[in-house]
């Protein structure tokens, strides 16, 4: 029956931090500075996440097939295209699209440099992408030494989409043949990826005259209406030998954020560097509110003097915790809108402010701030009453 | 006669432990009545100080019994102690007011501690008690902006507002120059008498001696009567 807390009263908690401008500026600063570090590495993290199956999530396609040998975009091994003739057979598909998928080295027609362009080769005619732009510009590519650029390739590989746009037929070279820009896309770059380009399987097998006969990266599978897709995989599964794998659209997505998740130092790094901020936030706040309860331990004890329950001033200091942390998130809040942008514009990653994030990033800085304020507590054992007579 | 709001019998108290040990109260016998004002002086280092933190609840009795307002201080726990110095007021020597808080809201946390009252009527006692002690255009000020006497007076006026039914005062005028001292104790012997409330002041300033019904004298943890002003010379 804390008499702090019944009814109305003074807000104690309130005025100890806003009759005290200056420190309260600089726990908000903290505060902010961990939340903006937590937003970074978290936004970096699922960026990278989601920048590298930008261009899954293009197909237009329920299953797909790959190789087990395949490991993530970057390493995408062969398997027969039978497989996908074979395929057909099921009642339930209604059509399939073969694609070549590499990484392959793009010569800047500025500088001379190279570097790796991921290149996807298919039937122009085929309907890979769910987006029908995409499908329709797919068509210009029916004439060999053709691809279409992905502007929002990073700018190492050279001025395409300006020269384009100003009209000039821009040709380069890759792995040494010669090649026309005959429209630009967007996609995005990935970590994996810096930049992506489309092909007809043709101008592709051009490119890459080495590929074994019939030999595929994916295998794109459409399904007929009212068709359960989780009958027909375990159909094809039964089906199909061993040398490919079957999975729907989201497990292909997921297949490839797990890579980057498991088989790289990435997740960790990020993850390291959110608790990193988290740490440094405890830190400050926990400093911010042991000196406040310090500096005015004589005031604590007297009001335990005039027969306040400590618990009742533990709940001050709770408070207090509780305030800050809601103050010290606004900013970050705001700062972290703003350097997503920074970053969306620096590295073309898709970093982006989403719910789910400021929900987990609020409840560190609540758990920092209530946690540390649970640290100051302790000082708070020190208010003696009988000392301030 | 209604009972008395303090009743000491054979306290006895130390400081330190083992070889350090060391008394500061001799078998502390008094009484105080509802509405008496009671001085206690005496030489600093005597035990003044110890027997005000029996009183007020603020340390644990350890020998010897100490009865506040019909409690029994030995053996008592925490929260009966906290409980009870709810109903005892007290002005430190130091104004020990809240640094953050305005005249009118210190005094509102004395108020505060009253139960089933609104926070309007709070307040609005809480003005009351400061127009009181004169500070009435004072109200929203800091204790920063106020002077030595006005942050005192600030803290009588926070003492009272919790209605006590025993006052302890500590050198209340010690900071204070002699015309506002004078001014502090008739108004804490005027406003405290009107409330009922028995006061036990701890003081070594002989030019408010006049107001005291009764005068203790303490020397080395012992406690004696005092006859009148003449008897500290």
């Amino acid at each position: 029956m804390s008499l702090l807390w019944r009814g109305r009263g003074i807000p104690l908690a309130w005025l100890l931090l806003t009759r005290q401008p200056a420190r309260l500026t600089i726990a908000l600063a903290g505060i902010a500075f961990a939340g903006i570090l937590m937003f970074m590495q978290l936004g970096f993290r699922d960026g990278l996440y989601d920048a590298s199956v930008t261009i899954h999530k293009l197909f237009d396609a329920d299953l797909v097939l790959i190789s087990p040998r395949s490991v993530s975009s970057i390493g995408m091994a062969g398997f027969p295209r039978r497989r996908l003739v074979q395929v057909m057979a099921d009642p339930g598909v209604a059509g399939t699209s073969p694609v070549h998928w590499n990484l392959l080295l793009w010569r800047n027609p500025q500088t001379h440099a190279n570097r790796s362009i991921l290149t996807l080769g298919f039937e122009p005619t085929d309907p890979l992408f769910t987006d029908p732009a995409l499908r329709r510009q797919s068509l210009a590519l029916s004439q060999l030494g053709r691809v279409l650029f992905d502007e929002q390739s990073r700018p190492e590989f050279g001025p395409i989409a300006k020269w384009f746009r100003e009209g000039r037929i821009v040709e380069t070279e890759v792995v040494g043949k010669r090649l026309r820009v005959a429209g630009l896309v967007s996609i995005g770059a990935s970590f994996g990826a810096d930049g992506n380009m489309l092909t007809s399987r043709e101008t592709y097998l051009m490119l890459q005259p080495n590929t074994p006969a019939g030999s595929i990266e994916l295998g794109l599978i459409r399904l007929k209406p009212d068709t359960n897709p989780e009958q027909v995989t375990a159909r094809l599964k039964g089906m199909l030998p061993n040398d490919v794998r079957v999975m729907n659209k989201q497990e292909f997505i997921e297949f490839e954020k797990n890579y980057w998740r498991t088989s790289t130092a990435i997740g960790f790094i990020f993850t390291f560097g959110t608790a990193m901020g988290f740490v440094v936030g405890c830190v400050i706040v926990y400093q911010i509110l042991y000196s406040d309860v310090s500096d005015h331990l004589p005031e604590y004890a007297t009001l335990m003097a005039m027969g306040y329950r400590l618990t009742g001033l533990l709940a001050v200091v709770a408070r207090e915790g509780f305030l800050l942390a809601i103050l010290g998130f606004l900013p970050a809040w705001l700062a972290g809108e703003g350097l997503y942008i920074l970053v969306r514009t620096g590295t073309k990653l898709p970093v982006y402010m989403d719910a789910q994030r400021l929900i987990v990033v609020f409840a560190m800085i609540l758990l920092m701030c209530l946690g540390s304020a649970a640290m100051a507590m302790r000082k708070l054992a020190d208010a003696d009453p009988a000392e301030i007579f | 006669m209604a009972s008395p709001s303090v009743a000491v019998v054979g306290l006895n108290h130390w400081f330190g432990s083992g070889a350090n040990q060391r008394q500061v109260l001799v078998n502390v016998g008094l009484q105080i009545q509802p509405g008496e004002v009671v001085l206690l002086t005496g030489p600093s280092g005597c035990g003044k100080t110890t027997l005000l933190t029996l009183i007020g609840a603020l340390r644990q009795v350890t020998a010897g019994s100490v009865r506040v307002l019909g409690e029994e201080l030995k053996g008592s726990s925490r929260a009966q102690r906290q409980l009870l110095r709810r109903q005892i007021g007290m002005i430190f020597q130091g104004h020990n007011l809240l640094r953050c808080l305005t005249a009118e809201q210190n005094v509102q946390m004395g108020a505060d501690l009253l139960p089933n009252l609104s926070y309007r009527v709070r307040r609005d006692q809480s003005r009351d008690w400061l127009r009181a002690v004169g500070l009435g255009d004072h109200l929203g000020k800091l204790p920063h902006d106020l002077s030595g006497g006005q942050k005192q007076r600030v803290a009588i006026a926070r003492a009272l507002a919790a209605n006590p039914r025993l006052l302890l005062a500590d050198e209340p005028t010690a900071a204070l120059d002699s015309r506002t001292g004078r001014e502090v104790v008739d108004l804490l012997k005027g406003l405290a008498r009107d409330q009922g409330c028995a006061v036990l002041m701890v003081t070594h300033d002989p030019r408010i001696l006049d107001v005291a019904d009764r005068l203790l004298c303490m020397e080395d943890g012992q406690l004696t009567e005092a006859n009148g002003p003449d008897a500290i010379q």
